[in-house]
């Protein structure tokens, strides 16, 4: 347990020092949803009835960017192989990474996604539910992509790879993050159970990819 | 050798080029005879009340959407037959099936959309049924990729499966999410995520509901496709091990050349 925490603890810090990271994917963030009103036109309604599927989608893109981030450099190091050699299973050594990678970007892009609402007009009476589903629905993306950030580690092109491999594994995140924004807009009676099944994504997530990027890795590192 | 099982006996490459090679020519002339047949009576079937001569479109289409997820389960089951079995044919068998499943998926991708001008009014509607088919041809877009970015076989070989036993857990998620789920005995039911697209009318648990003068020529069909899909993948999985055979001969003639020139060296 507190080799797990240790492990944990490294990680975060790491991706707080080594900066750029977070603030990155920040930016593209708030860059992509500033784009889109320029290609689309100003028009503030149109704006506002598509502002929770563009909040996803540039969500997803921004977190996609950094996913190599969660093995790679450890990879090239050899500091993985250590981590394998040690006593933790190597399915909770890549748990623990992508859970810090959830720390250090599904929560804060989350967290920005309200701000970047006043831009495209959202409804304000959606902004706590915006932050909710993505709180609940962001484990999945960095769960699922931690499977292609294994996939992909002695790939050529890694990164457009990646994108490729995990984006249709976000289909079901996808859809049931903008049903309960929408339903909590429309019709709150389909709220929760948009968002229970958000959840259990998650959850499910949270326990198809430690083992996949495991064995991934495991493959890779014989 | 009597208690080996079928796959088991088919672990030897030599074995199976035999047993493949006199298989072919047989699977290759059924699987055209039956589709002739089928396209035959398919389109001698009298035309749909509503579709108009347009159902003959289904013919081809309601076959290769089968195929393509047949394909699929068919790698993920060879990915599963590598992985835990180290099955010698297994990746043969992963990775020849890709492109063939890829291209089915792709043939009822494009019949659909033939099928969709006449009948929506338009070649695309980001329907359910074919948005589930689109994401399905995706995630055979991936398998590809990934193992065409690595050099090293064997290891492109395993991690492509990882992919498609995570692909394969995951696809039942992506079709319920895209095209709902209703279990009226367990209580279940969940809304599709926008369809314009007929329920699939051949499997229910009412029975099928569609004419009887539709149904033979179409499982004909599907029959005569399933015939390709096999004669296809063999042929495959036949040049597959011939350019494995090829490149090891040749890496084993390299190797000769640097053992003589070493030699030639020391002396």
């Amino acid at each position: 347990m507190r080799a797990a925490w240790t492990l944990l603890k490294r990680d975060l810090q790491l991706a707080v020092r080594e900066g750029g990271a977070i603030g990155t994917a920040l930016g593209f963030y708030l860059l992509v949803v500033a784009m889109l009103p320029l290609g689309l036109g100003p028009d503030l309604n149109l704006l506002s009835r598509i502002a929770p599927g563009i909040l996803w989608i540039a969500l997803l893109l921004a977190a996609l960017l950094s996913l190599s981030r969660i093995f790679e450099t450890d990879f090239e190091d050899g500091s993985l192989e250590l981590m394998a050699l040690g006593e933790l299973p190597l399915e909770l050594v890549a748990a623990i990474k992508a859970l810090a990678h959830w720390l250090t970007t599904g929560i804060p892009l989350a967290l920005l996604a309200p701000l970047l609402g006043i831009l495209l007009n959202l409804d304000i009476g959606a902004y706590g539910v915006l932050v909710l589903t993505m709180l609940v629905g962001t484990p999945a993306i960095s769960f699922l992509g931690s499977i292609g950030a294994a996939l992909t580690l002695r790939a050529r092109r890694g990164g457009l790879l990646l994108a490729l491999l995990v984006l249709p594994l976000y289909v079901p995140t996808l859809i049931y993050g903008i049903t309960a924004i929408s339903s909590a807009l429309v019709a709150p009676d389909a709220f929760v159970p948009s968002l229970l099944i958000l959840t259990a994504l998650s959850l499910g997530s949270l326990v198809l990819g430690p083992i996949a990027a495991a064995a991934a890795l495991r493959i890779q590192m014989q | 050798m009597q208690t080996q099982s079928f796959t088991q006996r088919f672990a030897n490459p030599t074995r199976f080029m035999a047993f493949s090679g006199a298989l072919m020519p047989w699977l290759a002339g059924l699987s055209v005879l039956v589709i002739a047949y089928a396209l035959y009576r398919g389109f001698t079937a009298p035309p749909d009340y509503q579709q108009g001569k347009t159902i003959y479109i289904m013919y081809i289409h309601v076959p290769a959407a089968w195929l393509g997820m047949m394909g699929y389960a068919l790698i993920a089951a060879s990915s599963f037959g590598l992985l835990v079995f180290r099955h010698p044919l297994a990746d043969v068998s992963a990775k020849t099936a890709a492109p063939i499943g890829a291209a089915f998926t792709l043939l009822a991708l494009i019949t659909g959309s033939l099928w969709g001008k006449p009948m929506w009014g338009t070649y695309w509607v980001w329907d359910a049924r074919l948005t589930s088919v689109l994401i399905l041809f995706f995630l055979y877009l991936g398998l590809i990729a990934l193992r065409s970015s690595i050099e090293d076989e064997p290891l492109a070989a395993k991690l492509t499966a990882v992919l498609a036993l995570v692909g394969v857990i995951i696809l039942p998620f992506i079709k319920i999410s895209v095209e709902g789920l209703d279990i009226p005995s367990l209580g279940i039911s969940i809304p599709a995520w926008n369809t314009l697209h007929q329920p699939s009318s051949v499997f229910r648990s009412d029975g099928p509901k569609i004419h009887i003068s539709q149904l033979v020529p179409l499982l004909i069909s599907a029959i005569g496709f399933t015939l390709l899909f096999f004669t296809m993948h063999l042929k495959a999985m036949r040049n597959e091990i011939l350019r494995r055979r090829v490149k090891s001969l040749r890496l084993a003639e390299v190797d000769r050349a640097r053992a003589s020139e070493t030699t030639v060296a020391a002396e």
